[in-house]
């Protein structure tokens, strides 16, 4: 249920994606508003992660990928030349399905980015990871354990270290690739309690397979599916209350209510 | 697109023909409530009466499956939608039957005493709100917007029905006070009568609801002459 008004954050235009000469996504026309989450939903292999990662172009790092279209940030096309890639995944940030903490302390795994991006000082440093491990929902349970590997933490502390690792260098969008599939039903409810809160200050955009978790965390839903040539296609986008109860499209339905193929 | 929820469609159709069958047994009460007046048939009242209580027992048997459903299933979208709307159809059902226990009761009570009139009006109010009802089930289980609507505007014909019984019912109260029990009877009946058709047009308007997700009242769809309901 949305009454303030909504700022368009990220705005795709007839984006389609390529590996080679096969299209993973075709003419994908969508808007992603600020300080809402955006879910995308659809079955597996109709290009949601090659969307998702085509707005910070992490595709870039897939050898043979084409881009046709725009993605403007801010109204500004990320793929144009003159765009710098490391200055977008830095104001567009990634969280994936398997938490990838670095093989480091909790402390340095939080300070690497605003290390990258040549913050040195000590208490500078310190006062960022406490700030992004209490918005990632994680400081009460590590502050004494600072010093401790990353990799000592449970699957779903784990995950919420590398949203802390993901909000420490204050991106302005967070992409996020299933980030609760693989953790057990507390974890998946704390992580969708900290997509609801980060909301505040961050434009999300969340894949997940989970119809349920889709219709919990997000405002808006984009539903998309495998065309015959199975490239993958914007079937619809609404508001989320409007597709979990009243979608428009018959195939929308047929997918959220479980009547698909 | 096969169906793939083969369990979850069994359950939410035995939740549909549940409410057919309730506006079967609602629509048959009505029936025989107006035999029992027109015949004068206390027997048949007392049965009216006492079979209410069966109605009772489907309406929350439903309501115990729709919520299981929910638990259960997860509805979303058009599912949803019909599980929501079956949950404020089914006490709509439920409030019609004991109109029609209602119209049993003055019937027990009115063989007490010689008959006022001939009875003309009612039984053709009862006429037009059964087969309202009737059409009411049908659009529901088609999930047909369009019938749903005409069926909410007959609501007229029997509200102008019922304003005619009360105007001419008035009339003989003042003419000779010694009719007014019986005539307050008769206008008992037509108000019972009114409000199960009231009940059928709310009924279509979640079937509106179920097949276009509006929750909206029906302009016009008011209550003719208000009495306590
Ligand atoms: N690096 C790659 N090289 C070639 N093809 C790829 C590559 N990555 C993905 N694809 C293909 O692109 C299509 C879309 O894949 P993608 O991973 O985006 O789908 P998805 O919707 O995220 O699926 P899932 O729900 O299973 O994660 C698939 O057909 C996939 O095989
Ligand atoms: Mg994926």
């Amino acid at each position: 249920m949305q009454t303030q008004t909504l700022t368009r954050k990220i705005e795709t235009e007839n984006l389609s994606v390529f590996y080679g000469s096969f299209k993973a996504i075709s003419d994908v026309s969508v808007e992603i508003y600020e300080n809402n989450v955006t879910a995308l939903i659809g079955p597996s292999g109709c290009g949601k992660s090659t969307f998702l990662r085509s707005l910070n172009r992490l595709n870039d790092l897939v050898p043979k990928t084409a881009v046709a279209g725009k993605v403007l940030l801010d109204d500004t096309d990320i793929y144009a030349p003159s765009q710098d890639v490391v200055d977008i995944r830095r104001r567009v940030g990634i969280v994936f399905q398997r938490p990838n903490p670095f093989p480091m302390s909790i402390f340095d795994n939080v300070a690497y980015g605003p290390r990258l991006y040549g913050i040195k000082k000590k208490s500078v440093l310190a006062e960022i990871v406490e700030e992004s491990l209490r918005g990632a929902a994680l400081w009460d349970e590590v502050k004494d354990k600072l010093d401790k590997s990353g990799l000592a933490l449970s699957g779903g502390q784990q995950q919420r270290l590398c949203i802390a690792r993901t909000i420490a260098i204050e991106p302005e969008v967070i992409l996020m690739d299933e980030p609760a599939s693989a953790l057990d039903p507390i974890a998946t409810l704390r992580i969708e309690e900290l997509i609801r809160k980060l909301r505040e200050r961050f434009t999300i955009v969340i894949v997940t397979h989970n119809m349920q978790q889709a219709a919990r965390v997000s405002d808006y839903t984009a539903f998309f599916n495998m065309g015959d040539d199975r490239a993958g296609y914007l079937v619809e986008f609404d508001e989320t209350d409007r597709i979990f109860t009243n979608p428009q499209q018959k195939l929308t339905e047929e997918y959220i209510t479980g009547r698909f193929g | 697109m096969t169906p793939t929820r083969a369990e979850f469609e069994n359950e939410l159709n035995a939740i549909r023909s549940n409410v057919t069958r309730m506006a079967l047994l609602v629509n048959t009460a009505i029936k025989k409530a107006m035999q029992a007046l027109e015949t004068r048939d206390e027997n048949l009242a007392r049965q009216i009466i006492a079979d209410d209580r069966h109605i009772n027992d489907l309406r929350f048997q439903i309501e115990a499956d729709a919520l299981a459903t929910i638990a259960r299933q997860q509805p979303v979208a058009g599912d949803l939608r019909l599980i929501i709307a079956v949950m404020t159809i089914v006490p709509e059902l439920e409030r019609m039957a004991d109109h029609a226990a209602g119209i049993a009761k003055i019937a027990i009570e009115m063989g007490k005493e010689p008959p006022l009139k001939p009875l003309i009006d009612l039984p053709r109010m009862a006429a037009i709100a059964q087969e309202m009802l009737t059409d009411s089930m049908r659009a529901f289980n088609a999930v047909d917007t369009a019938a749903a609507k005409h069926i909410i505007a007959r609501d007229d014909e029997v509200d102008a029905l019922y304003e005619q019984v009360f105007r001419e019912l008035v009339s003989f109260m003042i003419e000779d006070p010694h009719t007014v029990t019986r005539a307050m009877y008769l206008l008992f009946i037509g108000h019972n009568l009114e409000r199960i058709a009231d009940r059928v047009t709310n009924i279509c308007e979640r079937v509106v609801f179920l097949a276009e997700g509006k929750i909206e009242e029906t302009p016009g769809n008011d209550s003719a002459i208000s009495l306590a309901d």
